[in-house]
């Protein structure tokens, strides 16, 4: 196997979860977007790892897995408490700081 | 573009064994991997996106197995598929609401989204047959043993496993307060 096919499967995931983050607006589809995107960097990590026989990659991927996993629960407690306020997921509404 | 690359990925050297099989396993996985990518980012219902992330993040986790680390291929089971995509349809049932016009993705933001990721991609493509056009995975790829990683974990990464730990933490109490009802 070439190293070359899980990078560039890991570059694909990458370029669809970027898409995701800038086309969608739904909040909740916007965090799923960056859970690809972290996702894909994990693929890179892993496959390092094999190519190289160092370990070092998978401790790495599982270290991010973790900061994924917090990611998640921040992110979607923001969510909510963007809904509480303005009634919609709808992050173009979710303004208030007019940035 | 599509021409090197496909050179690249069929091109065997002629005494190397050849796996078939991992590599045909590699390509089913890969397409559902992204196809199932494409649906999240495109559907117009937030919980059939949630459904084919679980199928984006298993089909990693069978990658991870393809590569040989077994350990993280089951960690990416039980905390994605099994915390976080649950957390997510958490999410989504809390937010049932209607959104005004999500039917319709706006067209410049359409566009925009299409052109950065295409953009992006042709560069990392374009990068990476650049840098790793030869580069080949070890023939005989064994499964990582588990002990290994534990050990990298508890010994080199003991400060960042603390931080990660800290991390987790933090994020957890910062989840509630944000999310708590005054």
């Amino acid at each position: 196997m070439l190293l070359n096919q899980f990078l560039i499967l890991a570059a694909v995931l990458f370029c669809i979860g970027v898409y995701g983050v800038v086309a969608r607006r739904n909040g909740v589809l916007v965090l799923m977007s960056i859970e690809l995107i972290l996702n894909s960097v994990n693929i890179n990590l892993v496959a390092f790892s094999a190519m190289t026989g160092q370990v070092s990659g998978q401790v790495f991927a599982l270290f991010l897995i973790a900061v994924a996993a917090a990611e998640v629960g921040v992110g979607l407690a923001i969510v909510l408490a963007i809904f509480r306020t303005h009634k919609t997921v709808d992050l173009e509404q979710a303004d208030l700081m007019k940035g | 573009m599509i021409a090197p690359v496909l050179a690249s990925l069929t091109e065997q050297n002629a005494d190397a064994p050849v796996y078939v099989a991992q590599n045909v396993a590699f390509g089913i996985i890969a397409a559902l991997m992204v196809f199932s990518a494409i649906k999240v980012v495109t559907a117009k219902n937030v919980v059939h996106a949630a459904s084919f992330l679980v199928m984006v993040l298993a089909g990693a986790a069978a990658q991870f197995i393809l590569l040989g680390a077994e350990f993280v291929a089951v960690t990416q089971v039980m905390v994605y598929i099994g915390a976080i995509v649950v957390l997510f349809l958490f999410g989504i049932m809390l937010t049932k609401a209607p959104m005004k016009g999500e039917e319709r993705v706006r067209r410049d933001k359409w566009l925009a989204g299409l052109g950065t990721s295409v953009v992006l991609l042709g560069v990392l493509v374009y990068a990476l047959i650049d840098g790793f056009g030869r580069s080949k995975l070890p023939a005989d790829l064994q499964p990582t043993d588990t002990g290994v990683v534990s050990d990298s974990i508890y010994g080199s990464y003991l400060l960042a496993f603390e931080a990660i730990s800290l991390l987790l933490l933090a994020a957890a109490v910062g989840a509630i307060v944000v999310s708590k009802r005054d």
